[in-house]
């Protein structure tokens, strides 16, 4: 993975730069010292790292106007931050950047029952966004497995998802306005508490820009009530395709269940090393949760339950307890830890259509023994979206690279049937240079007269999602020319 | 008029064009003044690319009737989330709705509240840009946050940003549903029984106003589950009026048809708006304010968020009037209001959609002048010159 040469004019005004910042802020807001600027080297994507020229942490929608305008005078590149958490490299700094941490500002800033919204500041973590409005029983639906640390921020420059958004929908789904500063520091208010826009739906294209076309520094999300009740099975198959048709069945029944997560024999082993959840001995295991009150639940479950006995499965478990639940859901919350713990992985997430499973399953196998590499996958099948975890020994010289081939091979193959490069992490760096298996030069060239039009001299985080090529004259075109 | 059979005759047909055109699927929900340019009909880009049931997942061509979407979905117990009205009646067109018409417009029933709009559901798109470049965007799959979301900004477009040759959506099983109304809740107890309703853990996918009728409210999901519910939302609701249930799954949802379609609108004069807020500006704020400047009739959706309006008058008075609901909506916390239905004469007098904000605004015209830089696409709606 490359990144685009430092400017070194950038570099050379360093202090000065420092200053300007230091001028606006309040000095423990700017960090420049190398050992602390370290700190924000890098995102989840840990295989990437480099410290940034500057840190800074606004507290207010003003502060965040006040230094993007220096940093749009100064030509200095802005690299939006919320949590750090992004599996993408979306928060990785170039030296010649500034890293623009959004932490600081984490208050809610409204709650509104009767309108079923929240207003908060982006800063803020996805968990306490649920925690602000539990006590009144309600609930921010998007969930992802990093939800007690992720942003909001985050959330919406990538879109995230969880494992509830079979029925709840992603971040877009459930956004409904923002607060945003341009790269030129003004600030404008996108969508509002009403629903849908009265003109072009801007709300929705800034959701998933990955930080490349305003920072987001407010944001208005729906709420919504919890349901009375929830209860998962457990269902274990001895094959995947089997797995895969059982999965394909539930949602023809008519009958859609909040999730719908699927474990592969590579991640079931280790998993159920480290965790001890009792799963069982078999190929797939898939837990199906559904959500109303206990006779509700039942009904739904019941026919779950007939047509998982028609796929023969190995083993139907379901909860009688808040208890039994828990354990359903230890070993699959416990996944990627669990795998960390035994390996360095790096985790894809490319989308299919559903009734690929099996042979996209199969597929990643065959690429797993051509690589050498051990792959294992657990992900949100319900809509298809792959979380293949590729483990390899960071400290074995070349191990590194031959994972990122072998998971370029996975996603070309995700493609290939139908589906994409990334159902909910985002591209970032990460799968920057494969964007072209999905897309056209023309269509490339469509998203960037989108970030032409919001950021004209392209200074936002700017080396992520388009392949460095196909950037390269929007990014090194001279601004004042 | 310009007929293309196929994406690639639209293709050329786009990029040949020396003046403007005006880009109809089957002309039933068009809004704003008639546009001056060449027809471009989409009716001939026509039929379902791929259906299936098991992944929840449908592509058509953009001028597929919608008709046809919803039978191949009905016959496999599905169908669109977001519910698309039929707006023949009330604009009092012929023609057949197209599912490209559908995106373009962003439209959404009853059901937006709970299950989102058109935007929500579209999870990809083939279009044609003002220069007749072929572009996709999204794909036919659930989850994708690959490259941006021009997904959500065709949906909404009208037609101004490109013109659409293929769509794909998420769908849903389709469930029976029942509805109960609050007979004679109006006013501020009227927007309690549908606030009742949807912050109830009974999942309410459908609450409307119909004035002098009351409040109804929407149950869907399997049989025993609807019942319950039923009884648990008619404990909730009934200190505010006489509860009343339709069991019956056709005749439940006869009455969301009606309030979909708007109906009661149909065969009556005057102009209609449609306007979004949040509810409680709606109700509390808006409406009252609105009376001060005429004898508007109305009638609320998506539990309160949306109202359609209505007010007779002549053409001078209309002009006055969508002036002032447009600036009673920024003044009374903001949203938007579209002036649906009009005498030419007055379309042609006004811009049909809410201001922006200057900022906004120039985010917009600068987007349309990337997608279409000649200026061709539908010129006149959506703020273009
Ligand atoms: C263990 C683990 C599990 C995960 N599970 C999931 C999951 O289930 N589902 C899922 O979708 N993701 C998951 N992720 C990925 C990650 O948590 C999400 O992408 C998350 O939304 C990132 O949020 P963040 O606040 O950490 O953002 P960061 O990593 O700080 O930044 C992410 C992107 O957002 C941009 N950005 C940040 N703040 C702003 C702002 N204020 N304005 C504009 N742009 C901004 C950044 O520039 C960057 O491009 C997981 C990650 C980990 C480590």
């Amino acid at each position: 993975m490359e990144m685009p040469t430092p400017d070194a004019s950038i570099l050379a005004r360093k202090s000065r730069i420092v200053e300007r910042l230091m001028g606006v802020l309040p000095k423990t807001a700017v960090i420049h010292e190398e050992v602390e600027t370290r700190a924000y080297e890098c995102d989840a994507l840990t295989a990437y790292k480099c410290p940034p020229l500057a840190v800074v942490l606004p507290a207010s929608t003003e502060e965040v106007a006040a230094v993007l305008k220096i940093c749009f005078e100064e030509g200095v590149p802005v690299v939006p931050r919320g949590s750090g958490t992004s599996l993408a490299g979306g928060a990785l700094p170039t030296a010649d950047s500034v890293i623009l941490g959004v932490a600081r500002l984490n208050q809610v800033l409204e709650t509104d029952y009767d309108n079923r919204i929240i207003r908060v500041q982006t800063g803020r973590t996805n968990l306490s966004v649920t925690g602000a409005v539990e006590a009144e029983d309600f609930f921010y639906a998007p969930d992802p497995s990093s939800q007690l640390a992720c942003a909001i921020a985050g959330n919406i420059a990538m879109n995230s998802g969880g494992a509830h958004c079979l029925k709840y929908g992603v971040t877009t789904n459930n956004l409904l306005g923002v607060t945003m500063v341009t790269m030129e520091g003004e600030v404008m208010q996108i969508g509002g508490a009403h629903l849908d826009s009265g003109g072009y739906d801007l709300l929705g294209l800034i959701c998933g820009s990955e930080g490349q076309l305003g920072v987001v520094t407010e944001a208005t999300l729906r709420i919504l009530r919890k349901p009375e009740g929830a209860r998962p099975v457990l269902i274990g198959f001895d094959s995947n395709e089997v797995a895969g048709a059982c999965v394909s069945d539930i949602i023809k029944a008519g009958v859609l269940p909040v999730a719908i997560e699927f474990m592969d024999r590579p991640i079931l082993e280790i998993t159920e090393r480290h965790a001890k959840a009792g799963y069982p001995d078999c190929e797939a295991l898939l837990i199906v949760e559904v959500e109303g009150s206990p006779e509700e639940i039942d009904a739904q479950l019941g026919l779950i339950k007939q047509i998982a006995r028609s796929h023969n499965p190995v083993e139907l478990r379901e909860a009688e307890t808040a208890e039994e639940a828990g354990r359903i859901w230890l070993g699959r919350k416990s996944a990627f830890g669990a795998v960390g713990q035994v390996a360095d992985y790096m985790c894809l997430d490319g989308t299919i259509p559903v009734s690929e499973l099996p042979r996209v399953l199969k597929g990643i196998e065959e690429i797993s023994a051509k690589y050498g590499l051990k792959v294992g996958n657990v992900f949100h099948a319900g809509d298809g979206n792959m979380h293949p975890l590729i483990m390899f020994d960071a400290n074995k010289p070349g191990d590194l690279e031959l994972c990122e081939a072998c998971g370029a091979d996975i996603l070309r193959l995700c493609v290939e049937v139908g589906g994409c490069l990334t159902g909910e992490h985002g591209v970032g760096v990460e799968k920057r240079d494969l964007m072209g298996a999905q897309f056209t030069e023309a269509d490339m060239e469509a998203q960037m007269k989108v970030k032409d039009v919001f950021d004209p001299a392209w200074l936002l985080n700017p080396a992520k999602v388009f392949p460095l090529e196909t950037s390269r004259t929007r990014r090194e075109r001279d601004v004042a020319a | 008029m310009l007929s293309p059979a196929s994406e690639a005759e639209l293709s050329e047909a786009v990029a040949a064009a020396s003046g403007p055109l005006r880009v109809v699927g089957g002309g039933t929900r068009s809004i704003g003044a008639p546009g001056t340019g060449e027809v471009l009909s989409l009716s001939a880009i026509s039929g379902i690319e791929l259906y299936e049931p098991g992944a929840l997942t449908l592509v058509a061509k953009a001028g597929t009737p919608l008709a046809e979407v919803e039978d191949a979905l009905a016959k496999e117990g599905q169908m669109l989330p977001f519910e698309p009205a039929d707006m023949r009646a009330l604009l009092g067109r012929d023609g057949v709705p197209t599912i490209g018409g559908v995106v373009a417009a962003n439209a959404a029933g009853p059901r937006r509240m709970l299950a989102g709009a058109c935007r929500d559901a579209l999870i990809g798109v083939r279009f044609v840009d003002g220069a007749g470049t072929v572009l996709k965007n999204g794909g036919r799959v659930m989850k994708n946050v690959t490259g941006y979301d021009l997904v959500k900004l065709m949906a909404g477009s009208w037609g101004t940003l490109g013109v659409l040759s293929e769509v794909a959506f998420k769908v849903l099983p389709r469930l029976d549903g029942a509805t109960l109304l609050v007979r004679g809740a109006k006013g501020a107890d009227a927007l309690e029984a549908m606030v009742r309703g949807v912050t109830s853990p009974f999942e309410v996918s459908g609450a409307a106003v119909v004035p002098g009728e009351g409040t109804y409210l929407r149950i869907e999901g399997l049989e025993t589950s609807v019942a319950y519910r039923i009884g648990k939302l008619t404990d909730l609701l009934r200190d505010l009026g006489e509860i009343e249930v339709t069991s019956d799954a056709n005749a439940s949802a006869a009455i969301w048809t009606r309030i979909r379609d708007v109906t009661d609108y149909a065969d009556t004069p005057g102009a209609i708006w449609r306007v979004s807020m949040k509810p409680t500006d709606m109700v509390d704020r808006f409406l009252p304010a609105i009376a001060e400047i005429g004898a508007f009739d109305h009638r609320l959706d998506w539990a309160g968020g949306l109202a359609w309006l209505r007010l007779e008058g002549d053409d001078s008075a209309i002009v006055a009037a969508h002036h002032a609901v447009q600036g009673a909506v920024t003044e009374n916390g903001g949203g938007h209001a579209t002036l649906f239905r009009a005498p030419e004469a007055v379309l042609r007098r006004v811009d049909v959609f809410q201001p922006e904000a200057p900022g906004v605004a120039a985010l917009s015209n600068g987007l349309r002048a990337k997608f279409d830089p000649r200026g061709i696409l539908n010129p006149g709606l959506m703020g273009g010159a």
